[in-house]
């Protein structure tokens, strides 16, 4: 195993580096790296971008518009854009409803949707989790019902992320009450312009409104609505699921924000000396760099290892974990590092228009919100115990 | 060594534990959050009228002479109730503050007026600088006739932008950091050169930003003996950190009671989650966080009066250990809600916060740790 970069992969990450330094927006990079809420159109001014470099879907098919770059290169890609402070991008187009279409959409599906992904012209968001059915999706009660040429859909869908923005629902409803749970659930895409749905913002503890509740009521789509086929839509979940695994541990966001911690423990003061020369906090930030490190190389192993018969490697929960833990420990000693002024709530940091100054550090309004946001890492996209479940299942063989 | 609470202690409990059910739940506690004040009045005189707010005050200044732990009793409600009342701030850091060192003058005018509840107070005393360390005061106090003139930054002074009367420490000795040269003074907030910025807390509560631009004051306005502030300033905040213990307990019963029910309530694969072992071990390991945070409430009420050392070295033990405990129990508390742990409809998440946000007062857990550590006995 070789972890250092060869002559090509250096001189891709220069392209990378040089294409950030000319079209990642300053002003969105410093957002970032204080955790202030990126708006919309700055989300779409940074896709846009990416998209005209032709850099927007790396894990899809050449065909489709994919990069054909080696893990490494995407590993580099990655590494270099959270370092330097870009947006995330918005993974239910690009990462998960994406590879479901290409694998198993219909070809006239692929020829309308994928290119609109790909410019953002469609923002997708993931109707799947509902107020009885989180952990156990598989009991989910949202119906669809044939109805001559379209469908009619009735239920809820909750915590919907960014619905408040979606164009598109990618949804996973009930079709056969009768068969097995697992077997009776079918996957649609939609227009969150039809008639019939509701979009209820819900507000986070940190102050925030990125999930939604999301009301289906008579909802009438078009037979062409159906994903594969009718009472599958389970094993396109689970295969939707699998490919969001290239980024869970969020390894590179969480060395950027390491860097932000080592920053800000360097301009904070303790006893008069800079925060990060106290013995303690040093131990602390050295203690999670550690669990960092080990981490990154786990991730690369289990991106390294493709599987002949292309089924995940059942260490793709330990990422999601470990990557959870870390980047709330990181967040966790950010706010530690503001010390008293972690107290302060100061939502309109957010605010670009708002002339209310902030009190404290400039970079730390946000700290104390992101840290109580961070707990939904480790509960959304199957909480740590189910995670913890499925190894216990797949790797201990219990 | 006695334990259990008093007949009057046992009333005193059931008094705030009604206080709190009558006038508080998570809709009304949003409401008084978000008046100007950031609490209600009407909660305010209520607790005038029913003798909190001078319970800890000698009687000749309209108090009730309470104990520690009757005042650990009262912060137990308060947390369970998770109210937003300066209770801490006026009455346990201030109130208390004067009746140690305040001339009599000063405990005759302002602790009289605090118990019957006309008059609030906010401790002025941490700068940007200075983090949790007591003694990192650059604040200046200089000498004007017979007076003072003040010039400082304080920061983040709990219910700083509502009181009417604050207590500012300033250096008339000595360099930043020197244990040695800070005053208190009684500054009115409304005197001329006082700049508050009020702003909320991520917990609901208030604090404010306070900037001093030459504020002149009388010499009758010193509190304690010049250039001996500190140890009055660690004795206050030693009582507030007992009084935050016990309030931490209140919120942690509350946080247990609360995801214990959840678990029963919700289900899914056809259960309750609170029958998958995985979860009834982590509740079980909350409870016992929240044991042992009580016993070390019950170490802060039994060494408060202690004298310097032994206490200061206690309390800070207290707070760390708590620090600890409250870490867990907090956090584990969303995760057992799952996605409603998250939301700010669900009342878990408000205890969350003010679990989190105790951590971040008078010390957290590793400025306490090393206090404790750096003076470990044999
Ligand atoms: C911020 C955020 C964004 C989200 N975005 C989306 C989105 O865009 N689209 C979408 O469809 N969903 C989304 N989700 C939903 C997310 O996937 C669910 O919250 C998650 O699956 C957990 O379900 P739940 O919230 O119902 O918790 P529950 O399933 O009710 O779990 C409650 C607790 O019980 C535990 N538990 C449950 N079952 C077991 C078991 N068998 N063994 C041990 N412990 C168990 C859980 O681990 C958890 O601690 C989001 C959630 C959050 C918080």
């Amino acid at each position: 195993m070789d972890l250092n970069l060869n002559s090509e992969d250096l001189a891709f990450r220069d392209e990378v580096r040089a294409f950030l330094k000319d079209k990642l927006d300053p002003k969105v990079a410093e957002k970032v790296a204080r955790s202030e809420a990126i708006s919309k159109d700055e989300i779409l001014a940074w896709q846009k971008a990416l998209y005209e470099q032709g850099w927007i879907v790396p894990n899809w098919p050449v065909e489709h518009g994919g990069t054909g770059w080696s893990v490494m290169q995407r590993y580099i890609f990655d590494e270099e854009c959270a370092a330097a402070g870009a947006p995330q991008t918005i993974s239910f187009g690009f990462s998960m409803i994406g590879p479901v279409l290409i694998a198993f959409g219909s070809e006239d599906q692929k020829a309308r949707y994928l290119p609109r992904i790909r410019s953002s012209e469609d923002w997708w968001c993931q109707g799947f989790s509902e107020p009885g059915s989180g952990s156990d999706l598989a009991s989910l009660r949202t119906r669809a019902e044939r109805d001559g040429d379209e469908w009619v859909i009735n239920g809820q869908k909750t915590w919907t992320t960014l619905a408040q923005h979606a164009d598109m629902m990618f949804c996973l409803c009930r079709t056969d009450p009768d068969a097995k749970p697992q077997r009776g659930i079918s996957m649609f895409v939609f227009s969150m312009n039809t008639p019939g749905i509701t979009v209820r913002p819900i507000r986070t503890i940190d102050g925030g409104t990125e999930v939604n509740d999301v009301f289906l009521d008579n909802v009438r789509v078009p037979a062409d609505a159906l994903v594969g086929e009718e009472n599958k839509g389970w094993s396109y979940a689970k295969y939707l699921l699998s490919n969001e695994r290239f980024g869970i541990a969020r390894v590179p966001q969480s060395k950027y924000q390491l860097k932000q911690l080592k920053n800000i423990a360097g301009i904070q003061l303790s006893e008069g000396a800079p925060l990060i020369e106290d013995r303690d906090f040093r131990t602390k930030i050295a203690d999670v760099e550690l669990e960092l490190k080990a981490l990154e190389i786990t991730n690369l192993r289990v991106m390294l290892d493709v599987r002949q018969d292309g089924t995940p490697n059942p260490l793709s929960s330990m990422l999601k974990i470990k990557g959870s833990e870390v980047q709330q420990r990181i967040s966790e000693l950010l706010m530690e590092a503001l010390g008293p002024y972690g107290l302060a709530y100061q939502p309109h940091a957010n605010d670009d228009t708002a002339n209310t100054p902030v009190v404290g550090p400039e970079f730390g309004a946000m700290l104390t919100p992101k840290y109580l946001n961070n707990r939904k890492i480790s509960i959304y996209g199957g909480t740590n115990e189910i995670q913890r479940n499925i190894m216990t299942k797949a790797v201990l063989g219990l | 060594m006695d334990l259990s609470l008093s007949d009057d202690q046992k009333l005193l409990k059931e008094t705030v534990e009604r206080l709190m059910q009558d006038n508080y739940d998570i809709d009304r506690r949003r409401k008084y959050s978000a008046e100007p004040t950031g609490y209600s009045a009407d909660n305010w005189r209520q607790m005038a009228e029913l003798g909190l707010l001078g319970l800890p005050f000698e009687e000749e200044y309209g108090g009730f002479g309470g104990s520690a732990v009757d005042v650990m009793v009262v912060m137990e409600a308060l947390g369970s109730g998770l109210a937003v009342e300066p209770f801490l701030a006026t009455v346990i850091l201030c109130g208390g503050l004067l009746q140690d060192a305040g001339t009599e003058a000063q405990k005759a005018t302002h602790l009289s007026a605090i118990a019957s509840g006309e008059r609030t107070f906010a401790l002025a005393h941490s700068e940007p600088q200075a983090r949790y360390a007591l003694a990192d005061v650059t604040a200046q106090a200089a000498a004007a006739g017979d007076g003072f003139t003040l010039t400082g930054h304080k920061c983040v002074a709990l219910y700083g932008d509502s009181a009417d009367w604050l207590i500012v420490s300033a250096r008339t000795a000595g360099t930043p950091r020197d244990a040695g040269g800070i005053t208190l003074f009684l500054v009115a907030a409304d005197a001329a050169g006082v700049e508050v910025t009020g702003y909320q807390t991520v917990d609901g509560q208030r604090a404010a930003d306070v900037v001093l631009n030459g504020v002149s004051i009388t010499a009758d306005a010193v509190v304690g003996p010049l250039g001996e502030g500190l140890p009055i300033i660690e004795r206050a905040v030693d009582r507030a950190i007992g009084a935050l213990a016990a309030e931490a307990v209140g919120v942690m019963d509350k946080i247990n009671a609360l995801t214990l029910d959840y678990s029963k309530n919700r289900q899914q694969f056809g259960r309750a989650i609170g029958e998958f072992q995985v979860v009834q071990h982590r509740m079980t390991d909350m409870l016992m966080e929240t044991e042992q945070a009580r016993s070390m409430a019950q170490i802060a009420a039994m060494t408060l009066d202690r004298d310097d050392d032994a206490r200061a070295r206690e309390l800070a033990g207290v707070k760390a250990r708590l620090g600890k405990a409250g870490r867990f129990v907090g956090q584990e508390s969303i995760q057992l809600h799952g996605g409603m742990g998250m939301t700010d409809e669900m009342t878990i998440g408000h205890y969350f916060k003010r679990l989190t946000m105790i951590d971040r007062t008078f010390g957290d857990t590793d400025h306490c740790m090393r206090r404790y550590a750096d003076t470990l006995g044999d």
